[in-house]
Order: C-alpha cells, then structure tokens, then sequence
C-alpha cells in the first residue's frame, strides 16, 4: 500500500495542522510516512504546499513524483490547480470552494472550480460555511481534512485522536470545535 | 529504543543533546531555525544543556568553540550563507581543532526558497579540510549527528553535517537510541594549540593536512557509503549522495535493473570504492543535490579516458534549482510522466507578502511618498520580511545583498554621489551585521539615511528573539555617535502617516548622517500574544 497526498493553500491556512493529524495517525496505524514540508518565506500569505507520502513499507523519496499523487488536498481552490500535475489519472481531488482573494489578478471562480471539475474525482467542500457552522472560521483545515477521511487510507478514530492532541493546549472548546468542523466536512464529502 | 516524528532539523537536535551536548548556538535561518528552536523548547530552560539564539553566526560558532576549548560537547547551526557570516572562526577552529567534540550544521538552500543563493557547503568543508557527513534521512541525519560528536573527539577537528531544504523541512519517523551523558573529564585546551600565532598555526595546519589521510580511511570504511555492484545493471553507473540517493532509488526501480551505484556519504569521499565502481562501467552519472561537488572532482581538468562523465556539467541535470524524482528519472532515460494539465488555464502566481496591518508597510508608504520628490533616490535593502518592500504596491527597495550591507552599501552609494542614499534594515539584522557599518558611517559622517525598523522580533524566520530592539536600540544607536538632533523615531501607524512623511523628509534633506528608528510591533507577535 501507497498513498501519496498533496496538501496545499495560503500561509497561515493551516495545512502543516493537516500534515500533523495525518502523520501522526499514520504512525499509529504502524504505516511508514515521509512528509516534505515549507517554512520561512512563502509562509507569509504565499502559496504553500507538503508532500504526505504514506506506504506499508520503506518510502525513499520526500518529494512525489508527478503524475503519482493520490490526492490534492487543498484548503483554496486555485492552489488547488497549482499541483494538478502531480496528480494521478484517477486520483482524488478534495478542494475547499471558499477563495483567499489576497491577490489582485485571482481568476474568475466559476473557471477555477470549471477546472477543478475535470478531475474524474472530485470533492468541492464550502469549507468556510462548514467552519462556522463548527463555530469558528479558522477550522476550515479541518473541515477539509475531515472531507479527505472519506478517501484516506487511515481510521477515522486515528485522526480524530490527533485532532485532539493537537488542540487540546487551547481548551476544550477549540478542541470541540475542531472535531465538529472534522465531522462536518467528513458528512459532506459523502452526502 | 523509541521512534519519534521529527522535522529533518529535529532529528539533528534530538541526536546532540543524546550525544551529551552541554551547548549550542545560532542565529535564524531558513531552513536550519527549527534546529535551535527544537534544542531551547528541550533544555528545560538550559537546565539541561545551554541552547541559545545569538546575535550572528560568527558569535554563534565562536562561542560553541570556546566550549569545545572548554572540554565539552558544542553545536553550532546556520542556514548555508551564515556560514559566510562564521567563515572566518569556521576555518580557524579547523587550524586550532576541536577539543569537545564540535559539530558544525550547515543547511543549505537548493532552488533558493528562502535564500539570496544556492551555495554548496560541502565546498566549506572541502576548504577547511574536515569532515562533512550528509545524510540521505532522518534515521541518518540522527545517527550520523551521533557520530559526528564522536568523530570530531576522534580526529581532533570540527565535523560539519550538511542538511538541505528537503531533509531539513521533511518530517518522518526516527528511532534514538540510549542517551550519552555530557563530558566530565576532558582537560581545557593547550596555549600551543589554541594561540594561532604563526608558529603555532604553521605546525597546527601541519598536523591537519597530515590527518587528511585519516579522514579518507574512515570514509572508505564508513558504512554509510555504500557501494552496490550488480553485474545485470548494464554500463551506467551511478554516484549518488544525499537527498539525491532517495530520489534515484525512488525512481530506479522503473529500470529494468538497477544500476551499479556508490552512494556517498562522508567528504572526503571514498575513493577506492569510487575506483571500483568506474572500472565496472563506461559511463558514470553523478547526482548530487546542491553544486557539481563530486562530479567536477570526478572530472577534474582532462575527464576520465574511455568513460564518460554525466551529470550537472553536460546537462543530463539542471545546474541550478532543487534536484526531483522526476528530473532524476529523465536522466537515467525514464519516460516522462505528468498528470492533468490545466491546459491554458492561467494560474495566477501567489508571492509571499506582507501581513495586513505590517508596520513596515506603513513605513514604506511613508517613504515611497516622502522620497518622491526627490529626483534620483536610492532605498538600499537588507534581508527580512521587509525585502517583500521590492514587490507591489510597494516598489520601495532596489537592492538586498546580504546581512548588513543595506548600509554599507548606502555609505558607498552616497560616496558615489547618491543622495539621498537610504538604507532600510531591521532591528535584528541591524543587531547582526548593521552596527558596525553604522559606526563606519558615523566616522565619516556620510550624508545618508539609515532606517532601522524595528518590529522587535526576527519574523521572517518564525519570531525569534531580537537583540537590538526599544530603548536599548535607541541608545545603541546614539551611543555609536548618531547626532541626537538627527535620530529620530515614528511610530508607523496609517494615523500617523503625515507626521512620518514629514520626519521622514526632513532627514532625507539632512547633508550628513541621520537614523529613523521605526518602531512598532510585528503583528504576528501581537497576535500570538492575544492566542496565549
């Protein structure tokens, strides 16, 4: 077993909190992870990207090769486009439909998502209504990250776990909210 | 026995402090900062061992040598052109050698993601005359880090480790191994050894070419270079080192066999086992993350007879940017392979910027607008968030160079007849390598305009401490002789615009020396204060 991810979005939409929840729900299930990641420039408002490789056994590359990729996960929708490339021919693309418009010449939306569209495999998720809903805007990682479940191969629990362990520092209440937002994108990607 | 998930950077980290590391020291950096970050968030408040941000990284490798003077176990880290910056203690503490152990973490920078250049350290190495281990992975970059401890205790010289962007900012799992106490029992280092006096420092040198012989034998034997012959894998052979070799396995398993490779670990590589492998092949291809280090070795001025040398030299591999698994397949002759296109869809770029509410983006409106009267300006650059001033709407900056020389480079350009000639640095970088061309300028009472913003906190890097910030600055900067009626600060706040333009005017008329302190606090702090 192989399963090569692509996260990305804007610095400071949390997509390293993604990679944590995933790697370390990895390790728990016994699986072998290699997951390639940016700091430092890009990191403010640029776009930015990780490789998550998860396998059954040795894993050599940090990087995916293109064309390998079994999903983009991505928490804005024109990042998503960015690493088409790498994705299989019937790989999975889970995208957030709510745009970080930081720049002045952002595509039309209806061409992106018309693009996005052309994966065989699709998940458009309005991350930001879903994130609300949850009680806190700042949770659309993890919304996103619940829509990816459906396809990931990685228990539910397992994630949830690490959800938990990640916020748990910040309270009760943001640890709450960020399994609601989980399982909020989660119901959506299968509905 | 326990397997832990760790930044590349943090397995380094991990491993010193398991090796009986009692300090280590840096500046940040991408992509070497999580080093240090990981050490202080682990010394329990340096209870355990000291584990410090300094003020540059000449300080910070001359302070781990005054440890490894000390008897003890020392770490210095930096990002590939810090060690421009430690250069000079750098080759010296090759001269004097190590006494407790002394392992010098060098990340370099491929594809510059974060850099002015994409240097290869290992030539450092090379030019020092020591030992340099790179690691392919985690589990090395730990093992070897171990090692490194030992090795330079051994040979009696500094061991540099060099890590690269994709080892450094990847993270997987590593299992450690039984930690090793701090040193207790070395005695301080000899005068004789340690004074660089001509005498001394012509025997010292003498001592370390003579150990060159030493450092090749051990890297012939190192377990770490691997030499893997298969007699079905055809005429190519490969030489591959560090985050390279995870890419050629990755892909060379598309091969109809696999190729005979040496991977090479240790510098100075293992020559004999090199020897081995060309005679098995006609052709070599050499992959190596970073400058054509081994290749050009390898050709050295007339080539090899009868075989033929591939690699970043000829073309088969881009000489610049980030090595891949794909780039690596089509060198071996793979087929290419892609995934969706997005035809012609245009994907708008999405640059890194500048935070909503940055005070240096205040502070450029200000000057953009304060400097547009005059006719021919110059806004000389230094290396920080604030280089972002060179990208819309801002187009405030025309040059970034290197830590400091935003005003040097000011001093130099008034020389030349610019005027006005004005330098924008922040307080950190004005703390590691701005106040010495300050005084420079004060000296010669330059007529330029230096303009330290100071946002109190190394932010580019992941909010690191600043060592020249608030008060202290202020009398810093007037305690090197800043006429106090031309060192001026403004607090830049979209309310306070007209003021600074005005402040800000005034001083690029001034026909002598002025400082403009811009203070306000980087809102990325504020809000990790607000968070906690």
């Amino acid at each position: 077993m192989k399963y090569d991810i692509i996260l990305a979005g804007v610095g400071g939409q949390g997509i390293l909190s993604i990679a944590f929840v995933i790697d370390n729900a990895a390790l728990e299930e016994g699986l072998f992870f290699k997951q390639a990641e940016v700091h430092g420039m890009s990191q403010r408002g640029g776009a930015v990207q990780s490789h998550l490789r998860l396998a059954d056994g040795q894993i050599y590359s940090d990087l995916i090769p293109l064309g390998q990729a079994d999903m983009i996960l991505s928490v804005e929708p024109l990042e998503t486009l960015r690493y088409f490339e790498y994705l299989k021919p019937d790989g999975a693309v889970v995208s957030s439909s709510t745009p970080y418009t930081n720049i002045s010449d952002y595509p039309v939306l209806e061409e992106v998502f018309r693009e996005i569209k052309k994966a065989p495999v699709h998940v458009l998720i309005d991350s930001e209504k879903l994130a609300r809903e949850a009680g806190s805007v700042r949770a659309q990682n993890m919304v996103m990250l619940g829509a990816a479940s459906v396809f990931l191969p990685l228990k539910e629990d397992s994630l949830k776990k690490y959800i938990q362990v990640l916020f748990e520092k910040r309270g009760p209440q943001i640890v709450q909210t960020n399994l609601k937002a989980f399982d909020l994108g989660r119901q959506a990607a299968r509905a | 026995m326990e397997k832990v998930v760790l930044l590349g950077d943090e397995a380094v980290a991990l491993a010193a402090i398991q090796a009986g590391l009692t300090a280590a020291y840096s500046y940040p950096g991408t992509p070497a900062s999580e080093i240090m970050e990981f050490l202080i968030r682990n010394s329990e408040g340096g209870r355990k061992f000291t584990a410090k941000w300094c003020v540059n990284e000449k300080v910070a490798c001359e302070e781990a040598l005054g440890v490894s003077f000390a008897g003890k176990r020392a770490m210095v880290s930096f990002k590939h052109v810090g060690l421009n910056v430690a250069a000079d203690p750098f080759i010296n503490s090759a001269i004097t050698g190590a006494n407790g152990g002394l392992v010098v973490v060098v990340a370099d920078d491929p594809g510059m993601h974060s850099s002015q250049d994409e240097q290869d350290s290992r030539y450092y190495a090379d030019f020092a005359r020591i030992l340099c281990l790179e690691p392919t992975s985690h589990q090395e970059a730990y093992n070897m880090t171990r090692e490194a401890f030992d090795l330079s205790e051994k040979f009696r010289i500094p061991v540099m480790i060099r890590l690269v962007t994709r080892l450094a900012h990847s993270r997987s799992s590593v299992e450690t191994a039984a930690p090793r106490e701090q040193n207790k029992d070395l005695p301080y280092g000899t005068w004789q050894d340690w004074t660089l006096l001509p005498g001394n420092a012509r025997r010292r040198f003498r001592i370390l070419l003579d150990r060159q012989k030493e450092l090749l034998e051990y890297s012939e034997n190192s377990g770490y270079n691997q030499l893997v012959l298969n007699p079905s894998g055809g005429r190519l052979g490969v030489v591959v080192s560090g985050i390279a070799y995870n890419y050629f396995k990755e892909v060379a398993a598309a091969l109809p066999a696999e190729p005979s490779y040496l991977k090479v670990s240790t510098y100075p590589f293992p020559v004999a086992r090199l020897r081995r492998l060309i005679e098995q092949v006609d052709e070599i291809l050499v992959i190596e993350e970073g400058y054509p280090f081994i290749e050009r070795f390898l050709l050295g001025v007339v080539g090899i007879p009868g075989k033929k040398i591939r690699g970043k030299m000829d073309g088969s591999l881009p000489a610049t940017g980030e090595l891949t698994p794909d780039l690596v397949a089509r060198a071996l002759g793979l087929p290419e392979r892609t995934g969706l296109k997005t035809g012609d869809f245009k994907l708008a770029g999405r640059p890194p910027q500048l935070c909503v509410g940055c005070p240096h983006a205040d502070t450029y409106k200000a000057l953009n607008e304060a400097i547009r009267e005059f006719p021919r300006p110059v806004v000389f650059s230094d290396i920080g968030c604030y280089t972002l001033g060179a990208l819309p709407p801002y187009n405030a900056i025309q040059t970034c160079v290197c830590m400091g020389a935003s005003v040097s480079m000011a001093k130099g350009g008034a020389e030349a007849g610019i005027h006005p000639s004005v330098a924008v640095i922040g307080d950190s970088t004005f703390a590691h390598s701005g106040i010495t061309p300050l005084l420079d300028a004060v000296h010669s009472n330059t007529a330029m305009t230096v303009i330290i913003l100071d946002n109190g906190t190394v932010a580019m890097t992941g909010t690191q401490p600043s060592f020249g910030t608030g008060e202290p600055l202020d009398r810093l900067v007037a305690g090197l002789g800043v006429e106090p009626n031309h060192l001026r600060v403004i607090v830049p706040l979209p309310k306070n615009h007209q003021e600074n333009v005005k402040v800000i005017k005034e001083e690029l008329s001034h026909q002598g020396l002025s400082v403009i302190i811009a203070r306000r606090e980087c809102i990325q702090i504020v809000g990790e204060k607000k968070r906690s």
